[in-house]
């Protein structure tokens, strides 16, 4: 009998459920959105109800429209949006607050008190992660400061943390787990021992009887009984199961996936990398009982967020994918270039006083120059990043493997292949982070038996090959560089007031 | 249709039924007959009946069904749209063996001799008559360049629902495709594999399995994009 193996991808706009046979093929998608709860600028939740909710209805529609029941599942996979935190009563299952999404920026000031002098960089070393908001740890304490109550309930294990991976499987089997790869994006776990770090824990202020159990990111957490019993099998925060479905499994093989924001991993085997350049130190993948594979990671905060708002905010376009036919209105930029420092600059950068800037204005510069300045800006961002990979690992990147809903542009991916002078490679399944958690799950249950056998299914969908003169490449690497450094330093003290 | 007439129809003052007659007229919407002076429907809205979807947006929507189509046939995918009576390449998928194959998105093909141009063409009359006054140019000795031929051929294709170019682009080779269609029901692509006769024929009739597949991508897409399930 044909089995079948689920993935849940709990991403930041909506849930969808992949459903893939043993040749890593997708048979069935489904997908839905949840809604964005914005109670005050800069603050951005979700229902953590409504998202299980949602879980459930998409694989169960999933499994439907294969014609398939959930008997034909050898396990189900589990891949998610990061940091995203959610507080539950253990008792009654019920979420004591909305989720905190990742993008949410009110432990600004927390942050800032918990550098205090040393800084943002305080905990790097034992975290990997500089200070940011970004992270879950800031987020707890901010709900146990002000949820009144709950740090006593929390201190006595009455009330639980997870991330969404955590709230899905604690939903899905009753269990209170998590793996290494959404752990290590709580800033309160060792990148050493993969446990619950206690001094980082005491500067937090997290009580350990909240959090979950660091298992591995690939094997039975248990049964989901609301799904006739499929083995829950695999736990990966999204950008590690990208690096999982690209079969990045060796030692400088690196992806980079674009969507609202972009993230470039590379694979650095057993060693932890602490960067010079700015990237963040993080957990790849742990197969089961095999030693923790880590990894580098770029975050560029703002790429398809940056085509988005040409749409949505200069009504430019109708549609995002409508950026490359008025790019393509034109043969360059104009000279003009555009700084998506929206909220601060990420990698390799970390300037969260930076603000967008677009520069190079002249009279001659149309809506087509902008909307090429706009895709440039992601490629550009990219390069920070692989700079900053080649200046910390031992090996240069020599070629990129890509993901996410931004491959779709040509026009993009060539003028990315250009101005990192490698081949960028795109895969036959795009939907890398699902297809990183069914390979997971899958090698929990045996459906497949190594990962070389997954190696085998990676194929090349499509390929770009640098083809610009290296000296048109280096000026406009200059200019960008010049329209950053305008970008920085623009946020005052007094513009919080 | 006279003005008077359409005025009667309209309810509207006839000064005024003119006035936007000539608006459609000089925008090509409506053509009135030279001797009759009777207004009848344009060349420029049917075209615009063929349905405009913006190619980079047609890529982006059949994204995730056009790698499925690929991983099942192990084939090279295209996605073309018809452009002046040519076929454009949106997309390519590359055949799933890993080997050198460059992108061809940008080309243009003739559309009488490939299985994307004849599953639009079905669904475009008056393209297809455009074409047949141009003539038919010839690549094989499999081309059709007989008008009469090919518009028999697009009528079956338009009944069955899928395309095939029987080595008549390029000796050896031999593609399937089935129309993409929006939701008003209008053809806004076509989707197909292309490959070597030897793997795409079997016994010298058409491989089921993979015509089935090609028509599955084209349904999927055009699901996506709101088209009635048919």
């Amino acid at each position: 009998m044909v089995k079948y193996i689920a993935s849940v991808d709990q991403g930041t706009a909506s849930s969808r459920c992949l459903i893939f046979d043993s040749a890593a093929r997708v048979v069935s998608v489904s997908q839905k959105e949840h809604h964005h709860i914005f109670p005050r600028p800069g603050w951005v939740e979700h229902d953590p109800v409504e998202i299980w909710n949602n879980v459930l209805e998409v694989v169960g529609q999933a499994l439907e429209s294969a014609s398939l029941s959930p008997s034909d599942l050898v396990a189900l996979g589990i891949t998610n949006q990061r940091e995203t935190t959610v507080l539950w009563d253990r008792e009654t299952g019920e979420p004591v607050h909305n989720a905190i999404n990742w993008q949410d920026t009110r432990t600004d000031r927390l942050v800032r008190e918990l550098g205090g002098e040393a800084g943002q960089d305080r905990f790097k070393e034992r975290c990997g992660l500089p200070l940011a908001t970004y992270f879950s740890g800031p987020k707890i304490r901010w709900l146990l400061d002000s949820l009144p109550g709950v740090r006593e309930r929390a201190q006595a294990g009455e009330v639980l943390f997870g991330t969404m991976d955590s709230w899905l499987i604690w939903n899905l089997t009753g269990r209170h787990v998590t793996d290494p790869t959404n752990a290590s994006r709580t800033m309160l776990m060792s990148l050493e021992t993969l446990d619950w770090d206690q001094e980082l824990l005491d500067a937090f202020g997290v009580p350990r009887a909240m959090l979950p159990e660091i298992r591995s990111s690939s094997e039975v957490y248990g049964e989901a009984a609301k799904l006739g019993g499929v083995p829950v099998a695999s736990a990966l925060g999204d950008q590690s199961a990208a690096l999982f479905g690209q079969t990045c499994f060796g030692s400088g093989d690196a992806k980079c996936t674009y969507g609202t924001g972009s993230f470039l991993l590379m694979n650095t085997g057993e060693q932890r990398v602490q960067s010079a350049h700015g990237l963040l130190t993080t957990v790849g993948y742990k197969i089961g009982d095999q030693p923790a594979t880590y990894a580098l990671e770029g975050s560029i905060a703002v790429t398809g967020a940056l085509v988005q708002w040409f749409r949505d905010n200069l009504e430019l376009i109708a549609s995002a994918p409508e950026i490359e036919t008025l790019a393509r209105s034109v043969e360059d930029n104009g000279g003009c270039y555009f700084v998506p420092a929206f909220s601060g600059l990420f990698a390799p950068h970390w300037r969260s006083d930076a603000r967008g800037v677009i520069a190079g204005l002249t009279a001659y510069i149309t809506k087509g120059h902008l909307a090429r300045a706009v895709l440039e800006a992601t490629a550009w961002q990219t390069r920070e990043v692989v700079d900053a990979m080649n200046g910390d690992a031992a090996v240069a990147l020599t070629s990129l493997r890509v993901d996410g809903g931004m491959t779709a542009n040509n026009l993009l991916m060539q003028f990315l292949a250009d101005v990192l002078d490698v081949p960028v490679v795109r895969p036959i399944v795009a939907e890398t982070p699902s297809l990183g958690a069914a390979y997971a799950a899958g090698l929990a249950v045996g459906f497949w038996p190594d990962m070389d056998s997954l190696r085998a299914n990676w194929h090349r969908a499509a390929e770009w090959l640098p083809t610009m003169e290296p000296a048109i490449r280096e000026k406009a690497f200059r200019k960008w560089n010049k329209a950053v450094a305008r970008a920085h330093d623009w946020v005052d003290d007094d513009d919080a007031d | 249709m006279g003005v008077v007439e359409l005025a009667g129809q309209l309810g509207l003052p006839k000064a005024t039924v003119h006035g936007i007659l000539r608006t459609l007229r000089d925008v090509g919407f409506v053509e009135q007959d030279p001797e009759s002076g009777k207004y009848q429907l344009g060349a420029a809205l049917l075209h615009m009946g063929s349905s405009y979807l913006d190619g980079n947006e047609l890529r982006t929507r059949a994204l995730n069904w056009s790698d499925a189509l690929a991983s099942r046939s192990n084939e090279s995918v295209r996605i073309g749209t018809l452009h002046e009576g040519r076929v454009l390449i949106v997309h390519h998928v590359f055949r799933p063996d890993d080997s050198r194959q460059a992108l061809e998105v940008g080309a243009l093909l003739p559309a009488h001799a490939t299985a994307i141009g004849k599953a639009l063409l079905a669904e475009s009359p008056y393209v297809m008559d455009e074409l047949a006054a141009a003539g038919l140019a010839r690549f094989t000795q499999a081309t059709i360049v007989d008008p009469d031929q090919l518009r028999e051929q697009l009528r079956d294709i338009k009944d069955r629902g899928w395309a095939t170019d029987l080595e008549e682009l390029v000796d050896g080779e031999v593609s399937y495709a089935a129309v993409i269609k929006d939701r008003r029901g209008l053809p806004v692509g076509a989707i197909g594999i292309s490959g070597p006769v030897e793997r795409l024929r079997k016994n010298g009739e058409p491989h089921t399995e993979l015509v089935s597949y090609v028509r599955e991508a084209a349904r999927a897409v055009s699901r996506d994009l709101g088209a009635i399930p048919w």
